[in-house]
């Protein structure tokens, strides 16, 4: 096996070998490495095959901006995890992983023939292509494309990982680890600002770390020496946080930041376990030092794509920090001195390399030091080709005009086994940018440039566009003073030596013999897109930046385009002929690098996903075989399935008992709100539609309350206790946005009323006993109190003791049946309910959950609202005129009544339905018509509730229905699937319209 | 994510927060004696600049007070917080 590790660095353990499985090959790394350069020691550079045309791709990067190696982690059904960047992933012993989008295997794949059918696939082929014709698009197309493109696979079974989140304040934080944000941490921590300084990789250094050029060197000693001794010294100072493995994912505003903390991911399987895996960091931070660094452009020129290209500093970090060379005949292709750097590490090392500078000429510390080398320098050359199918191997090069528009002279042809491209350096602007931050243009090296605009955030280093390292560390020290207003002097005397770049020359699509139409000049490496398709989208018209973007898809694959948007820009300026930084850029979106789902989730998953809130009976309805429905945070029991029942049967059984003889419903989860005040009466009187004042201590009325609109908002009963105390109750579901609205309207619309409004929904347990028999089960539980109809009248209330705690009753019906609702305080609910159930036993006192308590009210016609309303229905709409009053001046949502539409006569009415076969159940939410033959077919309306009612033996219905009002009597029709329904509208009241069984 | 400062409790997080919309709309105080069009200006029409912006927020997790918030809706900053039935500041008209 090739081994390409040639040197040993402080950053690999070579003692500590770990074994690790690639496309189902084991491979060995060291401790230190990351997949990526685990790969290339290993001689391994081809890791996928390009989205579109299934090209071969290679390792490109070193870091986030990865387009290529995009690998599947594990194979697990629960575990296993796409998209991961090789560069990123820590090597760990037992890692399996594989490349994605190259099925069958990397090395031979079906797709591959897309690369010779290309000149068939230009920007916009999606689109133009497969939308013709239609019936092709699910069948053909689109498994086609999906199976090919297979951008990775995810998990199918949840995920078994912990994931946490953290809370934190900080006075700075520092964002990046490199030289300017190591001087800016230490800066603030010395002057007792409380710091935290987040980095995404393993160890803090940035790129000065593994920097090891003499000419470049600070107080006398070479850089990355320099940087330990301070990153030793930040490490003493005690309000100083580091936190490495961090990456900040989203900069929001108010300084509001997300960063994910990886802990585990670098650990073998079984020190992964019960170990929080990921951690997202809630950021608020007074002040936010940006030092995120700059990524190296790569250049655009034909078959820029083979593996074994590679960004010129990814070669000399692979090198001088993982020991491993990519090549053993390396050409390095520059705009900028930066690729010198790497060049003469790879000569010291051994490694014979060549320079192609597409510069006339250039001159400074490094380029004279790498000529006394004896490097081979072509300036004012670029690269027009490149050879070799799985790899690279050879390469031509030409001579550039005088103006740099076009190639003249004799191609000369290099071999190699590697290709490094340097384009010069783009700012990470990201953060800068998402937190508001505006962008300028710097002509010069064409880069974008953080415009400083706020007193809360500042760029420093080279994602500020500082990029020697006199410039960094002298401007860090300057701007981080000011900034914080602080007079730190630790760098006063700094000596710095650095060579300086003199000479800039920028091309974004080199000039080529070969016309545009003929060449595969890549621009975006994950999608697959080509300066050739930029330049069809420019000639089809398209001009925006963000519209380019979206025709080619350049820049929207998950490395969001980090190396590609720059590119993208500089042929639109050139080619539309205007100046770049008048374009503008696309937006920068977080994340700035994928986040797992379960991280932004955290430990809100399974029985923490929401709360969930159960009544003081829950215990016995739980042990009573209760099956629950979910009615906003509450667990209500749904149906207690009696012997094998299905729900059907016992709603049945639950409802006939009802009214037979007695049942008994937990209703604890009405909402209930305490008011009180002088004047609370007054209160009510503007809240609900009907009158209030009359209402005698001790009584009980319904009452419907409106949204100022005039749509039916919420109802219940509302009890006046003594002259100024109310207990209103609301909907379960609506109590929350019920005392809202109410506190609102008292807040801000009448303070001058003297109510107050407290929640209590939580402090009284309420068990409802209904049915013929519910007066005698009353009496057993109070003897003393006289139930007598003159003593204790529907729709009044009385207090009583049970074994010496105050309840309150409150004779009410929502089934129409003689009904008692008992009030306890709630940590006596459970023994309530089971002394109610004890004394209903000689009666077959029946629990009965939602379903049958929804049945038994619709056999009355009760609206539920929710469920018969919709946030449209007027009182009127509902057939409920009689409870909005004539005489008051004004209530929430009178005027509203009478609006032009709201006084329409062909609004949607609340209407019963009976349908013609009796044994027929309509669906809820089913349409309804008059007329099936007319095309387009007439929606009337459609069914709200509909049940089976075993009281009736019949099925019953409530539907909303336009002009419902005035079809009593008419048929309609319920189209289904298989067949039409026939029915007839109906009143909304089935049962007992003379309600005598209210005092049965 | 704003900070609010609730001008009962403090500085807090936006998610202890609601929004509720314009501030200083008043509602009618005879809304019979109002036409169609009248009560649908106070009903349905609101403004939505880019600018300085007067809004009602509710520390709906935590006191239940509204109050008025004065912002910059182009870059969200919050200029100034007062009390229900104070003036709004004449500095931002
Ligand atoms: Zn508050």
């Amino acid at each position: 096996m090739p081994n390409y590790r040639i040197h040993k660095t402080e950053y690999i353990d070579e003692t500590k070998r770990v074994s690790f499985k690639y496309d189902g090959k084991t491979y060995f790394g060291y401790e230190g490495d990351t997949l990526a350069s685990a790969l290339l020691a290993n001689g391994i550079h081809l890791v996928g095959r390009s989205f579109k045309y299934h090209r071969p791709r290679g390792i490109v990067s070193c870091g986030a901006e990865e387009p290529n190696a995009i690998c599947q982690i594990g194979s697990k059904k629960d575990l296993t995890e796409p998209n991961v960047r090789a560069t990123e992933l820590e090597l760990y012993e037992g890692l399996e992983a594989s490349s994605q989008n190259c099925w069958p295997n990397v090395k031979f794949d079906i797709g591959g023939i897309n690369n010779f059918i290309s000149p068939l696939i230009p920007a916009g082929f999606y689109y133009k292509t497969f939308m013709w014709p239609k019936s092709f698009w699910k069948k053909v197309y689109e498994p086609l494309i999906r199976l090919s493109a297979g951008l990775g696979k995810s998990p199918t079974e949840p995920d078994p990982d912990i994931y946490d989140h953290k809370y934190v304040h900080y006075d700075v934080l520092v964002i990046g680890g490199g030289v300017s944000g190591i001087i800016a941490a230490k800066m603030a921590a010395k002057n007792n600002l409380k710091t935290l300084l987040v980095d995404d990789k393993k160890i803090l250094g940035g790129s000065t770390i593994y920097q090891n050029n003499e000419s470049i060197k600070i107080d006398d000693k070479l850089s990355s020496k320099w940087l330990k001794n301070e990153i030793q010294e930040i490490k003493k100072l005690s309000n100083l946080t580091i936190k490495t493995r961090t990456s900040i994912a989203a900069y929001h505003g108010y300084n509001f930041l997300l960063a994910k903390e990886n802990l585990t991911d670098h650990l073998p399987e079984e020190k992964k376990k019960n170990k929080i895996r990921q951690r997202l960091w809630k950021i608020r931070a007074k002040k936010v030092v940006i030092a995120t660094g700059s990524i190296e452009r790569p250049l655009v020129f034909n078959n820029n794509d083979r593996p074994g290209i590679l960004l010129s500093n990814s070669i000399n970090k692979y090198l001088d920090y993982y020991g491993v060379t990519c090549g053993e005949n390396i050409i390095l292709f520059t705009n900028n001195d930066s690729a010198y750097e790497t060049s003469i590490s790879l000569h010291k090392k051994g490694i014979k390399n060549i320079i192609v500078d597409l510069r006339k000429s250039a001159s400074s510390e490094l380029i004279k030091q790498a000529e006394s080398l004896g490097i081979k320098i072509y300036f004012n050359h670029v690269v027009t080709n490149t050879f070799g199918y799985r790899k690279i191997n050879s390469l031509e090069i030409m001579k550039l005009s005088e103006d740099g528009n076009t190639t003249v002279g004799n191609k000369i042809r290099l071999s190699c086994d590697c290709l490094g491209m340097s384009g010069g350096w783009t700012p990470m602007v990201h953060m800068h940018t998402q937190s508001g931050g505006k962008l300028d243009f710097r002509d010069e090296d064409q880069v974008f440039l953080p415009k400083e605009n706020s007193e809360d955030q500042i760029s420093v280093g080279s994602c500020n566009g500082d990029f020697d390292l006199e410039n960094i560390i002298d401007k860090t020290v300057n701007k981080i003073n000011k900034f914080l207003d602080i007079d730190n002097q630790d760098y006063q005397d700094t000596n710095i030596i650095c060579s300086k770049e003199n000479d800039k020359r920028n091309i974004w699509l080199l000039p080529n013999k070969i016309p545009l139409g003929k060449t595969k000049c890549f621009i975006d490496f994950q999608n697959d897109s080509t300066a050739k398709d930029i330049k069809l989208a420019l000639k089809e018209g398209f001009r925006s930046i963000e519209h380019v973007k979206r025709y080619t898809t350049t820049g929207m694959a998950t490395d969001q385009g980090k190396l590609s948007n720059m590119h993208a820009l500089g042929i639109i300026a050139d080619t539309a002929g205007v100046k770049m930084g008048t374009l503008g850029t696309t937006t920068f979106r977080p994340p700035f690098t994928p986040l797992t789902f379960g991280t932004l989730v955290g430990r809100n998953v399974g029985k923490f996903f929401e709360v969930v809130r159960k009544t003081s009976m829950h215990e016995w309805h739980l042990e009573n075989n209760a099956e629950f429905e979910n009615v906003g945070q509450w667990k209500r029991p749904w149906y207690y399935p009696k012997n094998g029942e299905n729900m059907h049967d016992a709603v049945q059984r639950e409802s006939k008992a009802a009214r037979d003889s007695a049942g008994i419903l937990d209703a604890s989860t009405l909402g209930k709100i305490d008011i009180q005040g002088t004047d609370a009466s007054e209160f009510l009187n503007r809240v609900y539609t009907n009158a209030w004042s009359k209402l005698a201590i001790g009584k009980c009325r319904y009452g419907l309350m409106l949204n100022e609109d005039g749509m039916v908002y919420d109802d219940g009963v509302t009890t006046r206790i003594s002259e100024n105390h109310y207990l209103m109750t609301t909907t379960t579901g609506g109590a929350a946005n019920v005392l809202s609205k109410l506190e609102d309207y008292l807040q801000t619309e009448w303070p001058e009323l003297d109510v107050y409004l407290t929640s209590v929904t939580d402090h009284y347990s309420t068990a409802s006993i209904c049915g013929p028999n519910s007066k005698k089960i009353l009496n057993k539980l109070f003897p003393n109190l006289d139930l007598s109809d003159e003593n204790f009248p529907h729709m009044s209330f009385k207090e009583d003791k049970l074994k010496n705690i105050n309840c309150r009753i409150m004779r009410i019906s929502f089934t129409g049946e003689l009904s008692y609702e008992i009030n306890i305080e709630s940590k006596y609910g459970h023994s309530l309910w089971k002394m109610c159930i004890e004394a209903g036993k000689e009666f077959n006192l029946t629990p009965y959950g939602t379903e049958t308590m929804h049945l038994l009210r619709a056999e009355k016609g009760f609206i539920i609202v929710g469920q018969d309303t919709d946030g449209t229905m007027t009182p009127s709409d509902l057939q409920m005129d009689w409870i909005v009053s004539k005489k008051k001046y004004d209530f929430i949502g009178k005027r509203s009544l009478y609006r032009s539409d709201t006084i329409r006569e062909d609004r949607k009415q609340l209407v019963g339905l009976l349908t013609d076969d009796p044994k027929e159940i309509l669906e809820e939410g089913a349409q309804i018509v008059s007329d099936v033959k007319s095309k387009p077919i007439d929606m009337l309306g459609h069914v709200t509730s509909s049940y089976f009612s075993p009281n009736l033996n019949k099925s019953i219905a409530l539907a909303v229905v336009r002009s419902g009002k005035t079809m009593k009597g008419q048929k309609l029709i319920i189209p289904m699937e298989n067949k039409n329904i026939n029915v007839t509208v109906s009143d909304t009241i089935f049962l007992d319209k003379e309600n005598k069984r209210l005092n049965a | 994510m704003f900070l609010i400062n609730c001008p009962f409790c403090g500085e807090r997080d936006q998610s202890e927060f609601s929004s509720g919309g314009e501030a200083h709309i008043v509602r009618p105080k005879q809304p019979t004696e109002l036409s169609d069009d009248e009560w649908a200006e106070y009903l349905f029409m609101r403004k939505n600049i880019k600018g300085i912006q007067f809004e009602r927020w509710n520390h709906v997790h935590g006191c239940r007070k509204w109050f008025n918030v004065v912002r910059d809706t182009s870059n969200d900053k919050i200029l100034s917080v007062y009390k229900m039935g104070e003036k709004p500041p004449v500095n931002y008209k």
